[in-house]
């Protein structure tokens, strides 16, 4: 019987009904048992079986071998501490009480009274006498092979690999914007840690920088809290103790590690930079207190660490000579040698270079000379310790050597790299090796007597980018920062780290050569402009004479070459014409037309291209 | 004997370069010593410790053999330990440069 289904509104009479069949619902499933039937049989069909050959022997290979299979793991970072217990004195029996005088003396008093005790100590002492004697006798140690000469170093070739990694102990990684080793002993290395792209610090982004023991890279041996995250930071070469530091909102602030994680000073907010402070030096000066710093905000202050509440002096990277910020170049680099306490330089972030004289008399003229040469902004800036006529810059995609006398252009410099290079230093052992660090992770170490074009060692140090790069005084330990806040610490081969016979004066020799080179090229310039200079000058003067025939000399030009333009048009089009109607015959008016307007197009852009060359001309002439 | 002990051990304290010296028991209970308290102290039981792997050590390799004597160089003295019996005598000398 059809069930119905019906909606019944309870106000109003049937709306609408619904009518399905139970059975098609889904009946619910009867299973039953019913016998196999054969539904289809195959029998043998021998003539098939001609189509096959009996194979005797087969060959199957069995292998009784245990089964097994490889599996690899890597354990998480396991973090050890060293934690030791004193154990003041023990092994005492459980009737004697340690601490009373009496029960010690009388148990001590009834072990020397065994037997045992007086013949072992008795047997001892004489052979314990026997090699006192023999101390007291000579050295047994001592080291007779200490004359022979150390045979030549075989030429290793340049290694360098990765000792240690120092990673960001936070969650959210900052980048490693700033590293300085201590200055003695060199083991510990500090490390500035921010966030350098704009607006992408997180909230919760700590601000902590930190000094590790390079032995320990489980956990910083200190940490520094200031106000903003740390850009760059420093160790006082002359107090091991002190620590300056540039902050990302532009304030200096001063650390003494005997006193704690906060900063000891810190600058005015008003009276610091108003833009990160990229690079903070400390100066050779009798009170060993003095430093100053450089932002992109176009200001290089100078600071004395007692007294941080205002500049001790100011400089405006002002090119003008006006010293108004607006046009100030921001800097992004900065270099000081202490052997030339009064001239510093200055990278920028449009690529200059300004050589700079502390001493001069007005600011005016604190800024003595640009060397202009690359594309983006400088991020290193550093002079060759051996040679401090000659410094490395590194911007854009390229490390360029300068030399102080050639203002125009670097005297030696790398092929365009394939990603950004960040940041670059000399060696200090070895006058010809420098080291620069990129954007896709990789440490490159040149050595210009070895190769020009390319790098000597390259090293894919870690994936993401290398922002900051500094190596110890020693020439063997090199720390590089990352970008997720990764320290690695490489140690270099002998071969890049001890100095090369004769590479002294082999380097002084290159640089010479180079800067010679550059010099006649600048002279060869200056004559050839001087040559077109009298040139233009003198054509000028045949100019003058034509021009009192009045302005119609430029126009008739114009207006010639115009003519001679359309007819050569015209006569390439008829030649086509003329071509197609060889070939094809009507039916192709269209594309002969088409054509056309194609040339004719052509010729209007040429036209104004033409006008416009001539003005130039005119302009020029 | 136990005279014989003493002077044993003041022959011993008396030769040049000698600091001090220890006697010990197995329990690392220093018996008796030329040192103050807490030096003693230390060299006993670090000593024990360290004479206990070393035996071990040797024992290690060989079965048959034992550790009799232990000369530890440091670059400011010389401490010897000679076992015996499950006893220890510790000597502790500056060397002679």
């Amino acid at each position: 019987m059809p069930h119905c289904l019906q909606c019944i509104n309870l106000i109003m009479e049937i709306v609408h009904v619904y009518v399905r069949r139970r059975g098609d619902f889904g009946r619910q499933s009867h299973f039953s048992d019913r016998p196999a039937e054969l539904l289809v049989d195959i029998g043998p069909d021998p003539p098939l079986a001609d189509g096959f050959i009996h194979r005797d022997p087969r060959d199957v290979a069995t292998q009784s071998a245990q089964e097994m299979s490889e599996h690899q793991v890597n354990t998480e970072r396991f973090e050890s501490e060293s934690r030791g217990i004193n154990h003041v004195e023990g092994g005492w029996p459980k009737d004697v009480n340690p601490q009373e005088m009496e029960q010690t003396i009388r148990f001590r008093k009834k072990v020397e009274k065994d037997e045992n005790y007086v013949t072992s100590v008795l047997q001892l002492g004489s052979v314990m006498e026997n090699c006192i004697k023999q101390n007291n006798a000579t050295d047994i140690y001592q080291d007779y092979s200490e004359d022979e000469e150390a045979a030549d170093e075989v030429q290793e070739p340049p290694a360098a690999k990765t000792v240690n990694v120092f990673r960001d102990p936070n969650e959210v990684k900052r980048t490693v914007t700033g590293l300085s080793w201590h200055p003695d002993g060199n083991r510990k290395l500090a490390g500035a840690y921010s966030c350098l792209e704009f607006q992408k610090a997180s909230k919760d982004m700590s601000f902590d920088s930190y000094i590790w023991d390079i032995e320990n890279p489980n956990r910083p041996e200190l940490t520094l809290k200031p106000v903003s995250p740390l850009v760059c930071l420093e160790y006082n070469p002359k107090d091991c103790h002190t620590l300056a530091g540039g902050c990302y909102n532009g304030q200096i602030a001063f650390w003494d590690t005997r006193r704690g994680s906060q900063p000891v000073e810190l600058s005015s907010v008003e009276q610091s930079h108003r833009d990160p402070v990229y690079k903070l030096i400390w100066m050779q000066s009798k009170t060993g207190t003095d430093a100053f710093s450089a932002s992109t905000d176009g200001q290089v202050l100078w600071w004395d660490m007692r007294r941080l509440s205002e500049p001790t002096e100011r400089l405006v990277l002002d090119l003008s000579r006006e010293g108004s910020l607006d046009a100030a170049l921001g800097a992004s680099a900065l270099e000081f040698e202490a052997t030339m306490p009064t001239k510093f330089m200055v990278g920028t972030e449009q690529g200059l270079v300004l050589s700079c004289n502390r001493k001069a008399k007005s600011p005016a003229e604190k800024i003595v000379c640009t060397f202009d040469g690359h594309h983006g902004p400088v991020y290193a800036l550093q002079r060759n310790p051996f040679f401090p006529k000659n410094f490395l810059t590194v911007g854009d995609w390229t490390a360029r050597i300068w030399s102080e006398d050639i203002k125009e252009s670097s005297i030696m410099w790398t092929r365009y790299q394939t990603s950004y290079l960040m940041d670059a230093c000399w060696s200090p052992v070895r006058p010809a090796v420098f080291f620069t660090v990129k954007m896709d992770g990789v440490l490159d170490v040149w050595d210009v007597l070895f190769k020009q074009n390319e790098p000597t060692l390259s090293i894919k140090v870690c994936d993401e980018g290398l922002y900051s790069l500094r190596l110890q005084e020693s020439g063997r330990l090199l720390a590089c920062g990352s970008r997720l806040g990764g320290a690695s610490l490489l140690e270099l081969g002998p071969s890049l780290s001890t100095l090369q016979r004769n590479e002294k004066s082999l380097v002084a020799a290159m640089f010479e050569r180079e800067t010679k080179r550059e010099k006649i090229l600048e002279a060869r310039q200056r004559e050839l402009r001087l040559k077109e200079r009298s040139r233009s000058e003198q054509s000028r003067e045949d100019d003058g004479a034509k021009e009192a025939d009045g302005q119609e000399d430029p126009e008739e030009l114009i207006a010639r070459a115009e003519a001679d333009f359309f007819s050569a048009i015209d006569a390439e089009i008829k030649r086509r014409q003329k071509e197609e109607d060889k070939h094809r015959v009507g039916g192709e008016e269209e594309e002969e037309e088409e054509e056309e307007e194609r040339a004719f197009q052509f010729e209007k852009v040429l036209k104004t291209q033409q006008c416009c060359c001539f003005y130039f001309c005119h302009f020029f002439s | 004997m136990a005279s014989e002990v003493e002077e044993t051990l003041k022959r011993i304290e008396g030769q040049r370069g000698v600091v001090g010296t220890v006697v010990c028991n197995a329990d690392g209970i220093p018996i008796r010593s030329s040192l103050d308290g807490v030096a003693t102290a230390q060299y006993a039981r670090l000593l024990r410790k360290l004479t206990v792997m070393a035996k071990s050590a040797v024992r290690d390799i060989d079965p048959q053999n034992d550790l009799t004597f232990l000369r530890l160089r440091s670059q400011k003295c010389e401490i010897m330990v000679g076992l015996e019996n499950e006893f220890l005598v510790i000597v502790i000398q500056n060397l002679h440069q």
